[in-house]
């Protein structure tokens, strides 16, 4: 069997069960009454007056902080929970398949949350003439970042059983990387590291990068650092996995 | 089918599994016997590919756990311990995921389910959720699940716990309808189950073999195998009592000092078998005898004497263990 075979078994058991429980539709309600909320009261969406998205996107690396850690907790940690990890890795799936799998089906479940706040681009499509460019480029941004962030939370739910330290671990590697580029996490970096670590460390900051791309100015710079951070976290996952078989 | 050498598994400093080699052919089905925490899902687990050996390696069919993981694996049906499965699914949800990660689609996958569905009887429940099905009927799915590919190699960690007496008998069944070509390995605590569905048993504590043979060759290793128990009417005179004991392959006469009731346990110098020299003995000088029974010793009396370390069998030492199972 293929590995694309394989990898969209996973996906498919794995995207279904997001949806056979209630926990699908209040994570949707959840975040779309979150980026609702942050845009209208603290982003003043109309007060602004202009007719663009960015008081839109500029809380969503926020609103992930919290939100992508909690779908993507469940990934690893439950299995090993309830034993079914047994079951799914006495299969014939290589790890990677199983990681690959689980992973696009949170980050499609993702998509899924940010593609229904498409009210709001209509909204602003009728009240003004906006720049659809930075518009698409800001969706397009957003689901990449939501990508980084649920690689990281995958990464560390397979690292313990317990979902809610899953939660609390990724949220705050989640935070570590949105504020990279920020005096919270650079100063300790200024004490401990040698002066070049400060500049490669801020260069890691999502919100940056996230920052560029809602203006719309979709760099292959950008789309690559999400790309990689996607990448090391999801081969970090299978070395986390494969160190808990004991190889 | 399954060649297992010197399969080693430390967590930390704790051998769970420690030196274990054996091997299965095609039409065996292997009985793992053990202590709670002898290390017989270890075992599984690590022939199965979910756990890395510490050391040590096992084949099936030809195919290196550590290095043709996935080619093994497909090979195998496995039955993890206490039946994981995906609560969130219907049943036949599940197996049908089961197949599709098993390379099977369209028409093979329906007809490996329905085959599957039969054979474990579940077509009552297949659109219910897993979760709201009970003990049993989850059992049985899992069972389900590992047949599903009509695997060569079958690997069941206690397949029948907690399961009702019927179905207990109808998972036995179902393992010896299939005996013949496959290789079996199941684990279990319940010895009746060694006697109705198993070949060979093996008998594992601390991570150790301790023995390795069919159930009769196991009991009789028990300290009680062919003892001759009698009761006779009255009491004979003491003379008499004394040559007993002095029969050729005897090592002892235990004496119950009832006088009404006497009887007598004769004890076999290493299981010889002194039945006839015994009954010999008793016709020719004239014994009044209400029973004369033939002790074939339990399993369970050599599942305990084994595990403790009272005996050594199967040429693995077994003493100087006693010491840590007394303490455990």
């Amino acid at each position: 069997m293929t590995a694309a075979r394989t990898v969209a078994v996973v996906f498919r058991r794995e995207f279904a069960g997001y949806f056979a429980s209630p926990v699908a539709y209040v994570f949707l309600i959840v975040f779309l009454a979150l980026a609702g909320a942050m845009t209208f009261f603290f982003g003043s969406f109309f007060q602004r007056n202009q007719a663009d998205l960015d008081a839109f996107f500029v809380f969503h690396p926020w609103v992930y902080l919290f939100l992508m850690p909690a779908i993507a907790m469940r990934l690893w940690a439950e299995e090993r929970k309830t034993g079914t990890v047994e079951l799914l890795f006495t299969l014939p799936i290589a790890t990677w398949h199983a990681v690959m799998g689980k992973f696009l089906a949170a980050w499609l479940f993702a998509g899924i949350a940010l593609a229904l706040t498409f009210p709001i681009w209509i909204t602003v499509a009728t009240l003004g003439a906006p720049d659809h460019g930075p518009i698409i480029a800001g969706y397009i941004g957003s689901f990449l970042m939501a990508g980084g962030y649920l690689a990281i939370g995958s990464c560390l739910s397979a690292t313990t059983k317990n979902q809610v330290i899953a939660f609390v671990l990724a949220a705050i590697v989640c935070f570590v990387f949105s504020m990279a580029g920020a005096e919270v996490v650079l100063g300790p970096i200024r004490e401990l590291l040698p002066a070049g670590s400060v500049e490669l460390v801020s260069s890691f900051s999502f919100l940056n990068h996230f920052a560029e791309m809602r203006k719309g100015v979709i760099d292959l710079r950008n789309l690559l650092y999400f790309l990689s951070v996607i990448g090391v976290f999801l081969f970090a996952t299978v070395l986390v996995l494969d160190l808990k078989k004991g190889a | 089918m399954i060649e297992v050498q010197s399969l080693t598994k430390h967590f930390g400093p704790i051998r769970a599994v420690d030196d274990v080699s054996f091997s299965v052919a095609k039409g065996e089905v292997l009985g793992f016997l053990g202590p709670n925490g002898a290390g017989k899902s270890t075992t599984m687990k690590m022939i199965t590919g979910f756990l890395a050996p510490t050391s040590g390696t096992a084949a099936v069919c030809g195919h290196d756990i550590r290095h043709a993981a996935i080619a093994a694996k497909r090979r195998i049906g496995y039955l993890p311990e206490g039946a994981p499965l995906y609560a969130d699914m219907t049943a036949r949800g599940f197996l049908n995921f089961i197949g599709a990660s098993r390379g099977l689609s369209g028409a093979d996958r329906a007809k490996a389910v329905d085959r599957v569905v039969d054979m474990a009887q579940l077509s009552a429940v297949l659109d219910q959720p897993i979760e709201t099905l009970s003990k049993g009927f989850t059992r049985r799915v899992g069972l389900a699940q590992a047949l599903l590919h009509d695997p060569d190699v079958l690997i069941l960690d206690e397949p029948t716990d907690g399961l009702d007496p019927n179905q207990k008998h109808h998972v036995r069944q179902v393992i010896d309808e299939m005996a013949p070509d496959k290789a079996i390995v199941i684990s279990t605590h319940i010895l009746e189950e060694v006697h109705a569905v198993c070949s060979r048993a093996m008998i594992i504590a601390q991570g150790r073999l301790l023995a390795d043979g069919t159930p009769a060759e196991l009991e009789a290793l028990a300290q009680r195998h062919n003892t001759v128990t009698l009761r006779t009417r009255a009491l004979p005179p003491s003379a008499e009592r004394a040559g007993l004991a002095r029969l050729e392959g005897v090592l002892k006469v235990e004496e119950d000092g009832e006088t009404d009731m006497p009887s007598f346990r004769v004890i076999p110098r290493d299981g010889a078998a002194v039945l006839p020299t015994v009954s010999a003995y008793v016709t020719e000088h004239r014994w009044e005898v209400d029973e004369m029974r033939l002790e074939q010793g339990r399993l369970d009396d050599v599942f305990r004497e084994i595990t403790t370390g009272k005996i050594a069998a199967g040429g693995a030492a077994a003493g100087g263990d006693t010491g840590r199972e007394a303490a455990r």
